[in-house]
């Protein structure tokens, strides 16, 4: 499968299972897991980062269509995807692993572990910037911190349910660097 | 982009649906129930001394003019763990739907005011909504107050600008008050759950439990009120004469 539609497949796909099944959770009546940006997460390593900006902003903003009200999720998918190579080049443990594999993934960040701290901080990001502008609007800074905490932890536990259960194959592509 | 997600989310509301098309049966039986006990036959005629008045206008003495006009409308998608929700139903501007009616569930309870219009879809800020502001009363001592949500808990209101010196109990019923030209008077919001007295003000904040079940709506009732461009120019000379 080509890497466009794959990508075009996996959007369409996360869209649907945040807006029409995990935005009917809503554990404690606080929690509301996401997993749709997990396609920001999952996008190749190369590729231009204005490009794949802009293309966080259509998922964001593809969202906020469904729920009504634009500008959020936007915001905190253009801020992920701004911050994910920055957060690659600080975790990929040997040199070149960016060019070896395409995407990344537990097998590609060179074990569960890095992966594992790779989604947990970009994760945190998300929650974070999508709570603290709603909690912007009702002033209850409490509740937005833990709010935060919670949320990214069951995002990060979705996160890995997802990677256990659609191990996605990658091959190692020899002789690049 | 409401019309491309109203369509999206009309195919997947046709799942949902099915499945708790029981629950909507019992709320249109109870209601009908309701409706059909307000027929005129199952009332008696007093002697004729008895003078029915009604909230109505009367123009002459054939007729009377109506005020307040109800169009049903499906809904097609519906969130309460966001922390501002909104309602998309099927019926828009070419059905007769305008920006700032009243929406109330089939039971009366409110539910919210339109806010966008488009063609063939509206959009409808909840009542769990940080810009949701309802003016509402208490049944039994007539204070009036404002309905707000602190982006909690979902079926849990706020009523706030009620002095202390009001009267409340738990499960005291809580209502429009009409003085808005949004909603008719005495539409049922919700009845109090907890009292908690605010400690910087004179005033009580009053949770409220919401008339209106935000979690299974499936269909709802748009209220236009045919008289509000009258009263919203008279408000607007009257303001204009104080600014000059």
């Amino acid at each position: 499968m080509g890497t466009l539609l794959k990508n075009m497949l996996r959007f369409i796909l996360l869209i649907l299972v945040q807006v029409y099944v995990l935005d009917r959770i809503h554990l404690h009546y606080m929690v509301t897991p996401y997993i749709y940006f997990l396609f920001i997460l999952w996008m190749p390593f190369e590729g231009n980062r204005a490009v794949q900006m802009m293309i966080a902003f259509a998922l964001g903003f593809t969202l906020d269509g469904f729920r009504h009200h634009p500008g959020f999720h936007s915001a905190a998918c253009v801020l992920v995807a701004y911050l994910r190579p920055f957060v690659v080049n600080l975790l990929i443990s040997q040199q070149g692993a960016e060019n070896n594999y395409q995407e990344p993934s537990a097998k590609s960040m060179g074990g569960f572990i890095p992966y594992l701290v790779y989604a947990g901080m970009l994760t945190l990001v998300h929650h974070g910037w999508l709570f603290f502008l709603e909690a912007m609007q009702f002033g209850d800074f409490w509740y937005f911190i833990v709010k935060t905490v919670f949320s990214t932890a069951i995002t990060l536990l979705l996160i890995m349910i997802v990677e256990l259960l659609f191990s996605r194959k990658q091959a190692f592509r020899t002789n690049t660097v | 982009m409401n019309e491309v997600t109203g369509r999206v989310n009309t195919q997947f509301n046709k799942v949902d649906y099915f499945f708790k098309l029981r629950n909507t049966n019992e709320v249109l039986i109870k209601n009908n129930e309701r409706l059909v006990n307000l027929l005129n036959e199952n009332f008696e005629k007093q002697d004729t001394s008895t003078k029915i008045v009604s909230e109505n206008i009367f123009n002459d003495t054939t007729g009377r003019k109506r005020k307040w006009q109800y169009f049903s409308a499906k809904v097609v998608s519906n969130s309460v763990a966001a922390q501002n929700n909104f309602i998309a139903i099927h019926r828009g501007a070419g059905q007769q739907i305008k920006k700032d009616d009243g929406v109330v569930d089939l039971n009366n309870g409110v539910v919210g005011i339109v806010t966008e219009v488009g063609e063939n879809y509206s959009v409808i800020m909840s009542l769990l909504h940080k810009d949701s502001k309802i003016s509402a009363k208490l049944k039994k001592g007539g204070e009036v107050g404002q309905v707000i949500w602190d982006g909690k808990e979902p079926n849990r209101l706020s009523l706030i600008e009620i002095r202390k010196s009001a009267l409340v109990a738990k499960g005291d019923t809580v209502y429009t008050s009409g003085f808005t030209t949004t909603f008719p008077y005495g539409l049922m919001i919700g009845t109090i759950d907890e009292i908690v007295k605010d400690k910087s003000t004179n005033n009580y904040i009053l949770y409220l439990k919401s008339t209106a079940n935000f979690y299974n709506l499936q269909y709802v009732n748009a209220i236009e009120n045919l008289q509000r461009e009258e009263v919203d120019q008279l408000l607007k000379n009257a303001n204009n004469k104080v600014n000059n």
